[in-house]
């Protein structure tokens, strides 16, 4: 049995009760996907966040086509916000490959850098906030608005949970006796959330520049 | 130092197959040389049993914090049936309490009773022990979900105590009304409505996340996917739904709070009130209910599938015979559960959608019926010439295949846009519902609880209290809910809080009283079962192990009932499907999953 493949048809018609099955049967080890249960649940959670945001674009997409649609200008801050993110996530993954080469003192250092710049992304986001509520743009004032902080803010939301587990990587990191795997397992992890995090972000603000 | 040394060896192996990426694999690891699960053991009594990660625990307190919060919900429903039998006697109940009562019964028993108890309940305490793990993949996080719950369920009774009441709009919470002047709780009431649904989500995506990895990467050596009990496929299938069902939910609950709080205009029109111009605008109720029965249809299924699962091995093991058409059976989960997502605008055919829309949902609709209707003949196959057990979870099972075929079959009518539309707003669609979700699968909770009882407490339900329980129960549905389709077709509106002296009401009053009657028996019977339930823990007959004979891991555990931990000190190595019974040429009537071949080397291979 090498590298397992999920081919659902394939599985969903085996013959539990036959002879031939039951041989390969008994040698199952009761994986399912050759994956660490970590990384599924990772996994799980960018569906369960990708179908939430999915239909919050759908919503935004019905919406706008009503007449009272008024459309934001979006301020050079979030261009600039939006650079940061870019950078948060390249920085994440060279914090991966020296992570996974076991070069934690410089891991360290970026480790850092990666909060550092995240926690700058939601101030910046904050700033953005604050311009708009200066100009009098409120939620309620127009739909656009409301779809805007909404974005904004569950994205944020989805950033301060990777925090969230930045922060006990990063605390694990810096105690003496660490767990080398499971270290390089939370690194790898919160990169690919942090890439997801930017996926999702081009998207959302990709939507509220085009319309 | 060394000890560690070792130990991070084995788990580079795990971990190196698990990666994927830089080094694949050449073989697999066979489970044994993988490292235990590692397992929080409690010290105290609180993290014993009260923050406990123990899946076991955390199972039986979703039941009973589902159980109490289900009890309320049931109250609530006699409150209504005194008020539509009775209206003069009992007229302690007002136009707003009575809706209040309404959408309180009605979201409590779906979300709060039904998928806690099915998923957080049963999930919990079977999904480990029938896979042979020793616990949830996430412990930790398994137990913040039930707090979770827990806080849900305290902020959907918080809103009881709130000014305004809780809400009243009805349990599918319909945007502009449920947040207007004029609809009970409009305030206070609907927000902590929609803030519980949102911690419900959440608290359940973490449960979720951990029922599904369980299922998929923690199942014990020779356990594969299709030889897993169909409780645990159903509970399975139910979950997945869930995960991709309930974020519509939430988002639907987010932005209606958002309406409500900061007077966004997602789903609010423009509104005139009292003559005056309210200031939302061009939002779409319609889109509301999308998202909302987005959510709704596969919720239906979220709650039959772990019930259609249980049933199955229920029936199988009480009939002494393997489950007619395993596969079938699957497959039918699978595609009921894939077809759900494509049948929710059939609660919508009277709010004015496209008419092809319509058509489309009807034939998706409609399609359901297939897998539907294999699962019930399959039942009906797997009892035929089986040696049948009257025991009590058998008598409930009984119960659910008629109940579910009855509830089945006025869907069947409902499904279709012509029927339903003028049947949508009757008694009609409250008697079908009530049969196909409600009483199906709660007698197959019954079921469930009289047949896993021994395993959670080492003690058998009061038979007696059982069969009462179950013949009023079984008997006592079918008092109020048959006359409640008739009441439907003799026009009968559902949803009116009095009908005066409406002339098609001239042959409902009595059918009325009795239905009313009817419930309150039913209802007070629920009391013995609890009575029951909480006495027998530790009065009733003590239970031999493997009471009912089962096949499946969770009876053949080494303590009885399974400790910490679930199975000692080896996990169970699996070499059969659960549903060897009778099998041809071998002396033993039934071979449990972790009897090697060579223990019963007389049995023939069973055809199917």
């Amino acid at each position: 049995m090498s590298k397992k493949e999920l081919n659902i048809f394939k599985l969903l018609s085996e013959k539990p009760w036959e002879e031939s099955q039951k041989v390969i049967d008994d040698k199952h080890d009761g994986k399912t996907l050759t994956l660490s249960r970590e990384k599924l649940g990772v996994r799980t959670i960018m569906v369960v966040s990708t179908v939430i945001f999915s239909l919050f674009i759908v919503s935004y997409s019905d919406r706008m086509l009503v007449h009272d649609w008024r459309s934001l200008s979006e301020p050079w801050l979030l261009w600039i916000n939006t650079i940061i993110l870019i950078f948060t996530s390249f920085v994440f993954h060279k914090t991966k490959i020296l992570s996974d080469k076991s070069e934690f003192e410089k891991a360290k250092n970026y480790l850092l850098l990666v909060g550092f710049l995240t926690f700058a992304f939601i101030t910046g986001q904050l700033l953005v906030w604050q311009h708009y509520i200066n100009l009098g743009q409120y939620a309620s004032t127009n739909p656009a608005n409301a779809f805007f902080y909404l974005f904004t803010a569950l994205h944020a939301l989805h950033v301060l949970g990777g925090l969230f587990f930045w922060g006990r990587a990063t605390t694990k990191l810096f105690t003496k006796n660490f767990n080398i795997l499971k270290i390089k397992q939370a690194i790898e992890l919160c990169a690919i959330y942090w890439h997801f995090l930017l996926i999702v972000w081009f998207i959302l603000f990709g939507l509220m520049i085009a319309t | 130092m060394s000890d560690e040394y070792t130990d991070n060896k084995i788990e580079a192996k795990s971990a190196d197959s698990s990666s994927g990426g830089y080094a694949p694999p050449t073989d697999h690891i066979p489970a044994k040389e993988a490292p235990d699960q590692e397992l929080y053991h409690a010290k105290s009594f609180w993290t014993k049993w009260v923050f406990c990660q123990d899946a076991k625990v955390i199972g039986v307190q979703y039941a009973l914090t589902a159980t109490a919060i289900g009890m309320i919900g049931l109250i609530l429903s006699w409150g209504m049936r005194l008020q539509l039998g009775f209206p003069e006697t009992f007229s302690f109940l007002g136009p707003a309490t009575y809706y209040q009562s309404v959408t309180m019964h009605g979201m409590i028993m779906v979300i709060y009773l039904l998928t806690a108890l099915f998923l957080g309940g049963f999930g919990n305490y079977l999904i480990p022990l029938m896979v042979g793990a020793r616990d949830m993949v996430f412990p930790y996080v398994n137990m913040v979900s039930y707090w979770m719950f827990l806080v849900a369920v305290l902020v959907l009774i918080a809103s009881f105590f709130v000014p305004g009441g809780p809400t009243g709009a009805g349990w599918t919470l319909y945007p502009p009304q449920a947040i207007l002047p004029g609809t009970p709780g409009s305030e206070l009431g609907i927000v902590l409505m929609l803030v519980s649904l949102a911690l419900f989500v959440i608290g359940f995506t973490m449960g979720g996340l951990n029922y599904v990895i369980t299922i998929l990467q923690a199942r014990t050596r020779g356990m594969t996917l299709m030889r897993m009990p169909l409780s645990i496929w159903g509970i399975f299938t139910a979950t997945v739904l869930a995960l991709l069902a309930f974020p519509a939910l939430f988002v639907a609950a987010i932005m209606m709070t958002l309406d409500n709080l900061l007077g966004t205009s997602f789903f609010m029109p423009e509104i005139f009130t009292m003559g005056e111009k309210l200031e939302t605008g061009g939002g779409s109720p319609i889109l509301f209910q999308h998202l909302f029965w987005f959510f709704g249809h596969p919720e239906v299924y979220i709650v039959a599938l772990p019930a259609f699962g249980i049933v199955s091995d229920v029936i199988s093991v009480h009939a002494r015979k393997n489950i007619f058409g395993y596969r079938m059976m699957v497959w039918a989960i699978v595609i009921i559960g894939a077809l759900s997502f494509i049948v929710w605008a059939h609660h919508m055919y009277v709010s004015g959608m496209n008419p092809w829309f319509g058509f489309f949902f009807a034939t998706t609709t409609l399609i359901i019926a297939v897998p539907t209707a294999i699962k019930v003949y399959n039942w009906v196959l797997t009892l035929w010439r089986g040696n049948i057990h009257l025991t009590i979870p058998m008598l409930f099972s009984l119960g659910f295949i008629v109940t579910f075929v009855n509830g089945g079959i006025t869907g069947l009518f409902l499904g279709n846009v012509i029927i339903d539309v003028p049947l949508s707003d009757t008694y009609f669609v409250v008697a079908h519902f009530h049969m196909v979700m409600g009483i199906a699968p709660l007698m197959v909770v019954f079921a469930a609880i009289y047949h896993w009882y021994p395993l959670i407490t080492g003690r058998h339900l009061n038979q007696t209290l059982g069969k009462i329980h179950f013949w009023i129960t079984f008997i006592g549905a079918y008092a109020i809910y048959f006359p409640m389709h008739y009441l439907g077709f003799i026009g009968v509106p559902r949803r009116y809080f009095e009908m005066y002296d409406s002339p098609y009401m001239t042959s409902g009053v009595g059918l009325n009283q009795f239905i009313t009657i009817a419930a309150l028996i039913v209802g007070f019977t629920q009391f013995i079962f609890l009575y029951n339930i909480f006495t027998s823990w530790y009065k009733g007959e003590k239970s031999e192990r493997n009471p009912w004979k089962a096949n499946s891991l969770e009876w053949h555990t080494p303590d009885f009932p399974p400790t910490h931990g679930n199975f000692g000190k080896e996990l169970p190595v699996v070499y059969r499907w659960p549903y060897d019974f009778s099998v041809p040429g071998c002396d033993k009537e039934y071979i449990p999953q972790n009897v090697a071949p060579s223990e019963v080397p007389t049995a023939k291979v069973e055809k199917t």
